[in-house]
C-alpha cells in the first residue's frame, strides 16, 4: 500500500549499514567517537530487534514481518524477508552479541575506522542470513559475511592471521559454490512447473522432488552447512580462525557464525529435501556422535584455552545437530536452544579468555594457576560460565543438551548413549582447563599483580550471565515461541515425505531406526 | 502393597524451604565482604535455623499419609513432555528435610567456631548454603528432573567445598575427581532417565512426576524396568560411593571437615538411598536389580571396612567408614526394606556427623594433625570431644540400645529373615570389623600416651562451645533416634509405621521372635569380639602403634594401600585414554584430517601450475590447439560413422 513503507526487519538490516556509512565520514583519528558511534548503531540494532521481538507473535510458526519486492524479475529473484520462531531468537543472539562484541575490542588500537566499519557490515550480513526468505538473497548474504570476517581475522588476527583466514575463506567458499548450483537448479526446476523462475523458499518448500535428485541437491547444501557448523570432519578451519581471529572476531565466530550453519540445516537443507535429510539422517548423526567424542578428546589436550574452546565448540555443535536429526520436537527445539546457548557460554568463553589475554598476552593454560586469588571476579564469572558449558541443571546449556538427548534417544537409543559420554567428556576437559588456570597455588611471578576486571569488561559479561542462569532457570519463554515454527518445520517434512517423520512422539518412523 | 489413601493437598508455604539458604547465597555472594565474616556467617546459619523452623512446622502438620505439594511453574515443555518446578513433602521426604535442615543447621553453627580463622569464611558459607538449596531441591522435587537438578547442584557443591582450599592443587584435584567420577553415574542416570520416559512414552505416558509414576509404573515391561532401574543405580553408585564408583570419597576428604560430615556423611553421599527409596515402586518391579543393589552394598560394606581396618589418617578411617554404611543401606534396599534402609540412613547421619565434627575438633586442637599416629591420650585434654565421640563410636559399632544398634541389627534381620543368609553373614562380619577400627581408631587417638610434638602438645585445646554444643545434640541423637525403630518384641517400630503409607507395609517376616533375637545376641556377640581385638592391640597404645599390627603382611598392605584401586584404575582408564586422546590431539587431527585439507588445497595449487602453462597468451599455440581439437573431433565421429 505504502510503496516506500520500509519493513521492521529492512529496518534491522539497515542500522548497521547506516552506522557504518556514518563511520566512513569519521576522521580516524577520533578512537573514542569511532567507537561511541558503532556502539550506538548495535546498540539500537538491539533494541530495535527487541522491539520485533516484542511484535512477534509466539504463538503462530508463519513467517512475520514478512516484506517481499521485486529485485531482479527477469530471474525471478526478491527481495524476501521474515522470521519465525526458528530465527528470531538467533537475530536476538547476533543484535545482542555485537554490541559486546564492540565493547569488547576497546584494545584494538591498529586501524579501528576499518576495524568497526566490518564488524558492523558483518552484522548485517549475518542477519540477513537469518531473514532472507529468498534462496539467492540468502546466498547473497551468506557470502557477504565472508568478507569482513576475512579481514577482520586478516588483518587484525594474530602471527598466522594470513593462512588462517585464506583456509577459513576458501574452504566455505569451497562448500557454498555448490549450493549456488543447487539453488539455480532449484529455480529452474520449479520453472519446469509453473513458467517462472523463483527463488521464494516458501514456494519451493511445495516442491516435490523424486527422491534421487533431493539426494544430490541436498549433498550440495549439506557439504555447504557442515562446514560451517563445522561437522566432523571439515571442522579444522575452527581452530585455526579462532585461535588467529581477535577477541570479537571469536566471540561472533562461535557466537553467531557457526549457528548459520545449523540454521541452514533446519531452514533450508531439511525442509527442502526431507526425503533426502531422512536418508542421510544416520550419516549425519553418526558424524555429529564421532564430532561430540572426537571434539572433546582433542580438547582435552590443547595447550592453548583459545583452542581448547574451538574444540569443545565442535563437540557442542555435534550436540545440536544430533538434535536436529532427531526430527521430532524435542530434539529439534533443544537443538535451537542449544544453538542459542553455546552461542552465549562460548561467546563468553572468549570475552574472558580474551580479558586475560590482554593482561598477560598469552593463552597457554601453563602460564596460569592459582588465578583465584588475584582475580576473584574473573575466577567466579569463568566459573559459571564454564559449568553452563558442561551443562550442570540450573543453567542454560542442560535444558538444551536434555532436550537433545531425550528426542535422539526416542529414535537412536545407542547414538545417543554414545553421544552422553559427551557429557562425561564435556566435565573433564573443563574442568581440567579450569583448575589449572585457576586453582592451585600462584607460581607464575607475572601472575601476581594482574588486575581483576574492570566495570567495563564486567558490564560485558553481566547480561549473558544473566541469560544463561534465566535460560536455564526459566526457559519457557524461549522454548514457548520456538514450539509452533518447529512444529511447522516437522510438519512440512512429514506431509512432503513418503515415510512418516515424527511431529510429536505419537507415530514413529520403525523402519529407520537404527540401534537396538 | 501401594496404599491408595494418600491425601495430595496445596501447600505453598513449601518453596521457602529451599528459597531462604538461596536468599542467603545471594546476599552473601553480592555483599558478603561489606557484611563481614561475622554477619555472613549468621545469616547463613540464620537461614538454615529458618528453614529448620519450617521444616518442624511442616512435619507436624503433615499426616503420615498426606502429600504436601507445591507447584511454582512450568520448567521445560516441549509438546508432551513436560516437567513443572514443584515441590512435595510425603513422610519419606519429610524424614529428609529434617535430617538437611536440622544436621545442617548444627554443622552451620560448628563451622562458626571451625572457620572462624579462614580468610575464605564468606566464600565457605556461600558455599555451604547454596548445597543446602541443592539438597533440599533433591529431596523435595516431585519429580525425578527436578531431583536430578537437586542432585547435579549438590555434586557442584561438593566439587567446590571440596577444592575450598584451592591454593593446593591437591585439594582441587579431589574436587574434579568427584565431580568427574560423579559424572560417570550420572550418565548412567540420565540414560535411565531417558529410557523410562521414552518406555512409558511408548504407552502414551509422558511424566516424570513420582506419583504418576508409580500409578503407570506396571505398564511397563520387566526387562525395561530391569535396564532402567540398574542405570538409575549406576547413578545412585557414583553419588552414594558404591564400587566400583566409591572411589572419589576418600579423597574428598580434602575439604573442610564440617564438609565431610554435611555432605560427605549425613546428606548428599545418602542420595543414592533415598533416590532408590524413593524410586522404590519401580525397584521392587525389578527383583534382579535389587539382588544386584544387594549384593553391591554387601560387597561395598565388606571390602571399605577391610581397607578401614588400617588406615592412619583420621578422616579416612570415617571416610571408609561412611562407604561401608552406605553399604549396609543398600543391603536394605536390596532385600526390599527401604524404611530399614532410611533408617540406617537416618541414625548414620547423627553419628557419623557427631564423628567427623570430632575428629575435626581434634584437628583443630592439633592444628591439622590428621595422622592418629602422631594423636593419643587426647582424652584428658578435650573431654567433651572425648565422650561425645565414645557416645558416637558405640552407636556406630552397634552397642546395645545406640542408634546404630537398632538400625543396623534392622537390616542384618532384614536380610536374615528374607533368607538373604549369605548377605547376612557379610553384614556380620562387616559389623564386626566396624567395631574393631572404629575402637582401634578410639584408642589411637583419645587414649594411651600423646605422641603429638611438643609445639602440638602446648596449644591443645577443648573446642569452644560454638563446637561442643553441636557435638553434644548429635551425641545425643546417636543414641535416641534409634528408639523410633525398636525391633517387635521392644516397644514396636514407629519408623516403619511412619513410612508405611510410603513403602506400603513390610512383608510379613518367615522368623519368629525367638530367631530375630537369637540374631541380634549373634551380632552382639561379634561387635564385642571386635571391640576386644581392639583393645588388645591398641587399647594402651604407646608410641610403637601401628609398628607391630602385623606390619610386612600381605593382607595389611593391601588393605593400608586401599587395594591398590586408584593405581589400577588410573593404568587401566585414565592413562590408556589419555594417550588415545593425546594421539588424537597431536597426530590425527593435525596430520591426518588436517592434513588433508591442506593436502587437497595443495593438489589443487599444484595442478594449476600444470594447467597454467596451457594459458601462454600466444595466439599461434591456441590456434595449434584449435586445429588437433578439430582434427580430433573428425577422426573420432568418422570412426564412429
Amino acid at each position: 500500500m505504502f510503496g516506500l513503507a520500509i519493513g521492521h526487519l529492512s529496518i534491522l538490516l539497515a542500522i548497521p549499514v547506516l552506522g557504518a556509512g556514518l563511520l566512513l565520514f569519521t576522521p580516524r583519528r577520533q578512537t573514542p567517537t569511532l567507537f561511541a558511534l558503532a556502539l550506538f548503531a548495535s546498540g539500537l540494532d538491539f533494541l530495535w530487534s527487541m522491539k520485533i521481538l516484542q511484535l512477534f507473535d509466539g504463538k503462530s510458526g508463519d513467517m512475520q514481518l514478512v516484506e517481499r519486492v521485486a529485485w531482479m524479475p527477469a530471474f525471478g529473484i526478491q527481495y524476501i524477508v521474515g522470521i519465525d520462531g526458528i530465527s528470531v531468537f538467533l537475530v536476538l543472539l547476533t543484535t545482542l552479541l555485537m554490541p559486546i562484541a564492540i565493547l569488547a575490542s576497546w584494545s584494538v588500537q591498529d586501524k579501528v575506522k576499518e576495524y568497526l566499519i566490518f564488524m558492523l557490515l558483518l552484522e548485517t550480513g549475518m542477519l540477513g542470513a537469518f531473514v532472507a526468505l529468498d534462496l539467492f538473497l540468502f546466498y547473497v548474504f551468506w557470502e557477504v559475511m565472508l568478507v569482513p570476517m576475512y579481514f577482520l581475522i586478516g588483518v587484525w588476527g594474530g602471527t598466522r592471521r594470513i593462512y588462517a583466514a585464506l583456509k577459513f575463506v576458501i574452504y566455505t567458499m569451497a562448500g557454498s559454490l555448490l549450493m549456488l548450483v543447487a539453488i539455480i537448479y532449484l529455480a529452474t526446476r520449479y520453472a519446469q512447473t509453473e513458467q517462472a523462475l523463483t527463488f521464494d523458499l516458501l514456494k519451493l518448500y511445495g516442491l516435490h522432488l523424486p527422491v534421487d535428485q533431493q539426494g544430490w541437491l541436498f549433498l550440495a547444501f549439506a557439504l555447504s552447512f557442515a562446514i560451517k557448523v563445522p561437522l566432523f570432519p571439515f571442522h579444522t578451519w575452527l581452530p585455526d580462525a579462532h585461535v588467529e581471529a581477535p577477541t570479537a572476531g571469536s566471540v561472533i565466530l562461535a557466537g553467531v557464525l557457526l549457528k548459520l550453519g545449523t540454521y541452514g540445516f533446519l531452514r533450508f537443507a531439511m525442509p527442502l529435501f526431507p526425503d533426502a535429510a531422512l536418508a542421510a539422517g544416520p550419516i549425519i548423526v553418526a558424524l555429529a556422535v564421532i564430532g561430540i567424542i572426537y571434539g572433546a578428546v582433542v580438547a582435552m589436550m590443547q595447550s592453548d584455552i583459545k583452542k581448547l574452546v574451538a574444540y569443545s565448540s565442535v563437540s557442542h555443535l555435534g550436540f545440536v545437530m544430533l538434535g536436529l536429526f532427531a526430527l521430532n520436537l524435542q530434539g529439534v527445539q533443544g537443538g535451537l536452544y542449544q544453538m542459542l546457548n553455546h552461542g552465549l557460554s562460548t561467546g563468553a568463553l572468549f570475552l574472558l579468555v580474551g580479558m586475560i589475554y590482554d593482561r598477560r598476552h598469552t593463552r597457554l593454560i601453563d602460564e596460569f594457576g592459582g588465578l583465584w586469588k588475584q582475580l576473584p571476579v574473573f575466577s567466579v564469572m569463568l566459573m559459571v560460565v564454564t559449568f553452563s558449558s558442561i551443562g550442570l541443571p540450573g543453567l542454560n546449556g542442560f535444558v538444551g543438551e536434555f532436550l537433545i538427548l531425550l528426542g535422539s534417544f526416542n529414535v537412536r537409543p545407542l547414538w545417543t548413549a554414545a553421544a552422553a559420554t559427551g557429557v562425561i567428556l564435556g566435565a573433564i576437559y573443563m574442568l581440567w582447563m579450569f583448575r589449572r588456570v585457576i586453582f592451585g597455588p600462584l607460581t607464575n611471578a607475572a601472575n601476581e599483580k594482574l588486575a581483576d576486571l574492570n566495570s567495563r569488561e564486567i558490564c560485558l559479561l553481566a547480561p549473558i550471565l544473566f541469560l544463561i542462569v534465566l535460560m536455564g532457570v526459566y526457559p519457557q519463554p524461549f522454548l514457548q515461541r520456538m514450539q509452533p515454527a518447529v512444529e511447522l518445520t516437522l510438519k512440512r517434512m512429514a506431509t512432503i515425505t513418503a515415510t512418516p517423520v515424527t511431529t510429536d512422539h505419537g507415530t514413529r518412523r520403525e523402519s529407520k531406526r537404527d540401534g537396538r | 502393597m501401594v496404599t491408595n489413601q494418600l491425601v495430595l493437598a496445596d501447600y505453598n508455604l513449601l518453596r521457602w524451604i529451599p528459597l531462604i539458604p538461596l536468599l542467603a547465597v545471594v546476599c552473601n555472594l553480592f555483599w558478603g565482604r561489606a557484611l563481614g565474616k561475622k554477619f555472613a556467617g549468621a545469616l547463613a546459619c540464620a537461614a538454615v535455623g529458618a528453614s529448620f523452623a519450617l521444616a518442624l512446622y511442616v512435619f507436624w502438620q503433615l499426616p503420615s499419609n498426606g502429600i504436601f505439594r507445591d507447584s511454582i511453574y512450568t520448567w521445560i515443555d516441549s509438546g508432551s513432555f513436560r516437567v513443572n518446578l514443584s515441590f512435595q513433602v510425603d513422610a519419606l521426604t519429610a524424614v529428609m528435610l529434617l535430617i538437611v535442615t536440622g544436621i545442617g543447621f548444627l554443622i552451620h553453627i560448628y563451622s562458626l567456631g571451625y572457620m572462624e580463622h579462614d580468610e575464605g569464611m564468606v566464600r565457605f558459607f556461600i558455599y555451604l548454603n547454596l548445597f543446602i538449596f541443592f539438597m533440599l531441591t533433591l529431596v523435595m522435587g516431585d519429580n525425578l528432573l527436578i531431583l536430578f537438578v537437586g542432585w547435579e547442584g549438590v555434586g557442584l557443591c561438593s566439587y567446590l567445598l571440596i577444592g575450598f582450599w584451592y591454593h593446593d592443587s591437591n585439594n582441587a584435584i579431589a574436587g574434579n575427581k568427584a565431580f568427574i567420577v560423579n559424572r560417570i553415574g550420572d550418565f548412567g542416570f540420565i540414560l535411565g532417565i531417558f529410557l523410562l520416559v521414552t518406555e512409558l512414552g511408548r504407552q502414551g505416558i509422558w511424566t516424570l512426576d513420582f506419583l504418576e509414576l508409580q500409578k503407570h509404573a506396571s505398564m511397563l515391561s520387566p526387562a525395561s524396568i530391569g535396564v532402567i532401574t540398574l542405570l538409575l543405580f549406576v547413578g545412585a553408585t557414583g553419588k552414594s560411593a558404591q564400587l566400583p564408583l566409591f572411589v572419589w570419597l576418600p579423597d574428598a576428604m580434602a575439604g573442610p571437615t564440617p564438609v565431610s560430615a554435611l555432605i560427605h556423611a549425613a546428606t548428599m553421599v545418602t542420595a543414592g538411598v533415598y533416590m532408590t527409596a524413593r524410586l522404590h515402586f519401580l525397584f521392587v518391579l525389578a527383583p534382579s536389580t535389587l539382588s544386584l543393589i544387594a549384593w553391591i552394598g554387601a560387597a561395598t560394606a565388606f571390602f571399605a571396612a577391610t581397607i578401614a581396618l588400617t588406615q592412619n589418617d583420621i578422616k579416612k578411617v570415617l571416610a571408609y567408614s561412611t562407604v561401608s554404611q552406605l553399604g549396609y543401606m543398600f543391603i536394605a534396599v536390596g532385600v526390599g526394606a527401604f524404611s530399614a534402609a532410611i533408617f540406617h540412613l537416618f541414625t548414620h547421619a547423627f553419628f557419623k556427623a557427631c564423628l567427623f565434627l570430632g575428629s575435626g575438633s581434634v584437628i583443630h586442637a592439633l592444628d591439622g594433625q590428621q595422622d592418629m599416629r602422631k594423636m593419643g591420650g587426647l582424652k584428658a585434654h578435650m573431654p567433651q570431644t572425648y565422650w561425645t565421640y565414645v557416645v558416637a563410636t558405640l552407636a556406630i559399632a552397634g552397642a546395645p540400645l545406640t542408634a546404630g544398634f537398632f538400625s543396623k541389627d534392622l537390616i542384618l534381620w532384614q536380610a536374615f529373615s528374607h533368607g538373604a543368609t549369605a548377605l547376612w553373614g557379610i553384614g556380620l562380619i562387616t559389623a564386626g570389623m566396624t567395631a574393631f577400627y572404629m575402637f582401634r581408631q578410639l584408642f589411637m587417638v583419645f587414649h594411651g600416651e600423646c605422641r603429638a610434638n611438643d609445639h602440638a602438645k602446648a596449644h591443645l585445646h577443648e573446642s569452644p562451645a560454638v563446637m561442643t554444643l553441636p557435638l553434644m545434640i548429635l551425641a545425643f541423637g546417636s543414641i535416641f533416634t534409634g528408639w523410633l525403630g525398636a525391633p517387635e518384641y521392644l516397644w514396636g517400630n514407629r519408623w516403619d509405621l511412619w513410612l508405611r503409607p510410603v513403602f506400603g507395609a513390610a512383608e510379613a517376616h518367615e522368623g519368629s521372635v525367638g530367631t530375630e533375637v537369637i540374631v541380634t545376641l549373634l551380632t552382639l556377640a561379634v561387635v564385642a569380639v571386635g571391640i576386644y581385638f581392639a583393645y588388645a592391640k591398641y587399647g594402651r597404645a604407646g608410641t610403637e602403634v601401628e609398628q607391630r599390627a602385623g606390619a610386612g603382611g600381605l593382607l595389611y598392605r593391601l588393605s593400608l594401600n586401599k587395594y591398590y584401586v586408584d593405581e589400577i584404575y588410573d593404568h587401566v582408564f585414565v592413562r590408556p585414554f589419555t594417550a588415545i586422546s593425546d594421539f588424537f590431539a597431536r597426530f590425527i587431527d593435525p596430520w591426518v584430517i588436517d592434513g588433508t585439507v591442506n593436502g587437497v588445497a595443495a593438489v589443487t595449487r599444484g595442478s594449476s601450475q600444470v594447467w597454467r602453462g596451457l594459458q601462454t597468451g600466444n595466439v599461434q599455440h591456441y590456434a595449434a590447439g584449435l586445429l588437433v581439437g578439430t582434427l580430433a573431433l573428425l577422426a573420432y565421429y568418422s570412426g564412429q560413422s
